[in-house]
C-alpha cells in the first residue's frame, strides 16, 4: 500500500473518501464503549493521516501506540517514533510541510520540552494536529490529571480546543483537520482532553463506519507553498529576514504575527459549523448562576447545576469548546443576565478563569469567582462546586 | 480599521480588531461590508481606473507556468492591466532581497511599502500571490501607505484589503475584466 493506490474515490487503505459533513453529520453510527485512547485510534483510521510521529509519555503513551497499530494495519502513511518530544514535534513540522496530513499526541512535560516547536508550527502555517492528553507539569513529578500545561500553549498561535468527554474527541479530532486544513486558517490545532479522565475512561460512543474516510489534505490549497524550495536546500523555517536586521524587517514580522492571530480568528465560522458551536450551554435560561468550564470540569459543573435545580437554585453550564479562537461573542450572550460566574478548573493557577474575566472585562457585572481549582490528580466531587457557590453567593439551599 | 491608509504605525489586523474575516463563498468584502461579487469587482475597477499609478501585482502563482490554470489566468491578468490602464510589477518570490529591493521592478512581501512610496501607487490589486504573503503584505501597506489594495484570490479571499474577492479562477477573471470594460466606458477613461 501506498500513496500511489490513492484514487478520487478511494483512500491507499480501501476506505471510501467522504466529506466531513457526511462522516460528522450524516453517517449511520453505531454504539461503542471505548477509552479516550482507544476512540482516537478509530477517529485517526478515518481522517486518511499521511503520517504520524510519537513518542511515549503518560497518559498519551497507548494513544500514540495504538496509531502506530493503524499503521502497521495500513491506514497511516508513515508512523515513526522520534528521540523525544523536541524531536517529535519538530519532525512533525516537516512532515506537515511536505504537504502531509499529519497528528501526534503528547501530555504535561512533553509539551514542555517540544515548547518552541508550537508557535514555529503556527509561524510555519502548518495544519497539524496535536491531541494533548493534559497532565500537568513538575515538580513534583505529577501524572495524575491537572492541566496547566495549556496556559503554556494560550499564546503559541496554535488553535486550542477541549473535548469533554470520548465521544467529543473523537467528533472534534475529525473536525479539527478540516478547520486547520482550510486555506484562510491553516494553523496547527490543538485537541486537548483531561488526561486519564477522557484517555483512560472507558464510555458509551456512537461511531460512523470504519470503511469511510476524509479526503486527504490538498497542500495546493494553501496559504503557502509546501516546502520554500525557492531557497535551497528548503528553507524550514520562514523566517531569514527577521534574523537579519534587514531595513523594515521588524514591520514585517509584526505583520507575519498579526497574521497568525488572524488566522485563529478565521476558524471561527468554520468552527461552528464543524463543532456546533463554539460554547454550548445547558441549564436555566434565566439563570443567576453560571459555570464556564472546559473539559471534565464542565462534566463535572452540569453535576452541580443538577444538584442545584433540586435545590431551587437556577443555573447553567456554559462549556467552552474553543479556547482558542476564544468563544467571547457566545460567552457573553450565554452569561449577560446571571449574577455569579463560576470557573471550575483541574489546574491551581485559574488559566481560564483569567481568558474569562479578560473577556468579561466591561462587559459583564457578574461577580467572577475562580474556584473551585484542583490540581495534580485531585478529583472535583459536585460537592465541591455547590460549597464554593454557597460560600460566595449567599443563596440558600431551596432558595 | 478596515479602511485606507496610513492607518497605523503597527500592522494591526482586521480579524483580530474589527472581527471582520474573509467573506463567505459567494460574497465578496468591500472594506467592512459583505457585497456581492460583481459590485466589489465594479469598485475595484473604478479605483484602479481613478487612483493615481494603478498596478497590478502578480505572484508566483500566476506568474510561472506550474499548470493550465496559471497559462490561462497569466493571459487574462496581461488583458486587464490593459483594461485598467495599470502597470504591472511582479512579487515573483517571497525571499529577502539584500541590501535592498529594487523597488521599480519588483515588490516584496518583506518590503510592499517600499515598492508602493518609490512608485507613488494609489491603487494596486494582489493576484496570484499565496495568501499568507499577501496578507502580511496587506496589513503593512495599509499601515504605510494610502495605496487603495485590492485582492484577486483562487482561494477564500483577504479581509486586510480593502475589496477582496475570492474563488477567483479563469472564469471569474473573465468577467471582472468584462465588468472592468463597463466601468471604463461609464468613466470615459
Amino acid at each position: 500500500m501506498s500513496i500511489k493506490n490513492m484514487t478520487e474515490e478511494k483512500n491507499w487503505s480501501g476506505q471510501k473518501l467522504v466529506s466531513t459533513d457526511y462522516m460528522l453529520f450524516e453517517a449511520p453510527r453505531e454504539k461503542h464503549f471505548m477509552t479516550g485512547s482507544e476512540v482516537l485510534k478509530e477517529a485517526v483510521k478515518r481522517c486518511t493521516v499521511d503520517a504520524s510521529v510519537s513518542y511515549p509519555i503518560t497518559p498519551q503513551s497507548e494513544a500514540a501506540h495504538l496509531i502506530g497499530e493503524l499503521w502497521a494495519e495500513g491506514y497511516v502513511g508513515v508512523y515513526f517514533r522520534g528521540e523525544n518530544e523536541f524531536g517529535v514535534m519538530s519532525e512533525v513540522q516537516g512532515c506537515s510541510m511536505a504537504g502531509a496530513r499529519t497528528i501526534t499526541t503528547t501530555s504535561g512535560p512533553g509539551t514542555l520540552r517540544a515548547m518552541e516547536n508550537f508557535p514555529t508550527w503556527s509561524g510555519t502555517r502548518i495544519p497539524c494536529q496535536l491531541v494533548l492528553m493534559a497532565r500537568g507539569i513538575n515538580s513534583p513529578l505529577s501524572i495524575q490529571p491537572d492541566n496547566l500545561e495549556v496556559s503554556f500553549l494560550l499564546e503559541t498561535g496554535c488553535m486550542i480546543w477541549y473535548a469533554e468527554n470520548v465521544q467529543e474527541l473523537f467528533d472534534m479530532s475529525i473536525a479539527a483537520f478540516t478547520v486547520a486544513e482550510q486555506p484562510d486558517v491553516h494553523v496547527p490545532i490543538i485537541t486537548s482532553v483531561d488526561g486519564f479522565f477522557v484517555s483512560h475512561t472507558r464510555e458509551a460512543v456512537m461511531l460512523p463506519p470504519d470503511d469511510i474516510a476524509l479526503r486527504p489534505y490538498n497542500p495546493y490549497a494553501a496559504p503557502l507553498p509546501p516546502i520554500d524550495s525557492e531557497m535551497p536546500p528548503g528553507r524550514f523555517l520562514r523566517d531569514p529576514f527577521v534574523m537579519k536586521s534587514n531595513y523594515i524587517s521588524y514591520a514585517t514580522h509584526a505583520s507575519w504575527q498579526w497574521e497568525v492571530r488572524s488566522a485563529v480568528e478565521r476558524s471561527k465560522p468554520y468552527a461552528r459549523h464543524y463543532l456546533n458551536g463554539l460554547a454550548h450551554t445547558t441549564g436555566d435560561e434565566d439563570a443567576e448562576v453560571a459555570f464556564v468550564a472546559c473539559g471534565t470540569a464542565a462534566h463535572q459543573a452540569k453535576e452541580a447545576q443538577r444538584e442545584l435545580t433540586k435545590l431551587g437554585v437556577k443555573s447553567k453550564v456554559v462549556k467552552l469548546r474553543t479556547i482558542r479562537p476564544f468563544p467571547h461573542e457566545e460567552l457573553l450572550e450565554a452569561v449577560k443576565d446571571v449574577k455569579y460566574i463560576f470557573v471550575p478548573e483541574f489546574n491551581i493557577v485559574g488559566w481560564l478563569e483569567k481568558e474569562v474575566s479578560k473577556s468579561l472585562y466591561g462587559k459583564c457585572d457578574a461577580k467572577i469567582v475562580g474556584r473551585p481549582r484542583v490540581a495534580g490528580g485531585m478529583s472535583m466531587p459536585a460537592e465541591a462546586i455547590l460549597q464554593e457557590v454557597f460560600e460566595n453567593t449567599g443563596l440558600k439551599k431551596g432558595a | 480599521m478596515a479602511n485606507l491608509g496610513p492607518a497605523h504605525y503597527s500592522p494591526y489586523p482586521v480579524a483580530y480588531y474589527d472581527d471582520l474575516l474573509t467573506p463567505p463563498k459567494g460574497k465578496a468584502l468591500l472594506l467592512t461590508e459583505i457585497v456581492d461579487e460583481e459590485v466589489a469587482m465594479g469598485e475595484i475597477a473604478k479605483m484602479m481606473l481613478t487612483r493615481d499609478n494603478a498596478t497590478i501585482f502578480p505572484g508566483p502563482q500566476v506568474l510561472y507556468a506550474w499548470n493550465d490554470e496559471a497559462k490561462k489566468k497569466a493571459t487574462l491578468i496581461k488583458e486587464m492591466a490593459e483594461v485598467l490602464n495599470a502597470k504591472m510589477i511582479p512579487m515573483y518570490d517571497y525571499r529577502p532581497k539584500y541590501p535592498k529591493i529594487d523597488a521599480e521592478v519588483e515588490i516584496n512581501p518583506n518590503h510592499p511599502n517600499l515598492t508602493i512610496w518609490h512608485n507613488d501607487i494609489k491603487a494596486c490589486i494582489f493576484v496570484g500571490v499565496h495568501c499568507h504573503y499577501a496578507n502580511v503584505a496587506l496589513k503593512m501597506i495599509r499601515s504605510e501607505t494610502d495605496c487603495y489594495t485590492a485582492a484577486i484570490c483562487g482561494l477564500s479571499g483577504h479581509e486586510d484589503a480593502m475589496a477582496t474577492i475570492r474563488d477567483q479562477h479563469a472564469e471569474e477573471m473573465a468577467k471582472f475584466i468584462e465588468i472592468a470594460k463597463e466601468v471604463k466606458k461609464e468613466l470615459g477613461k
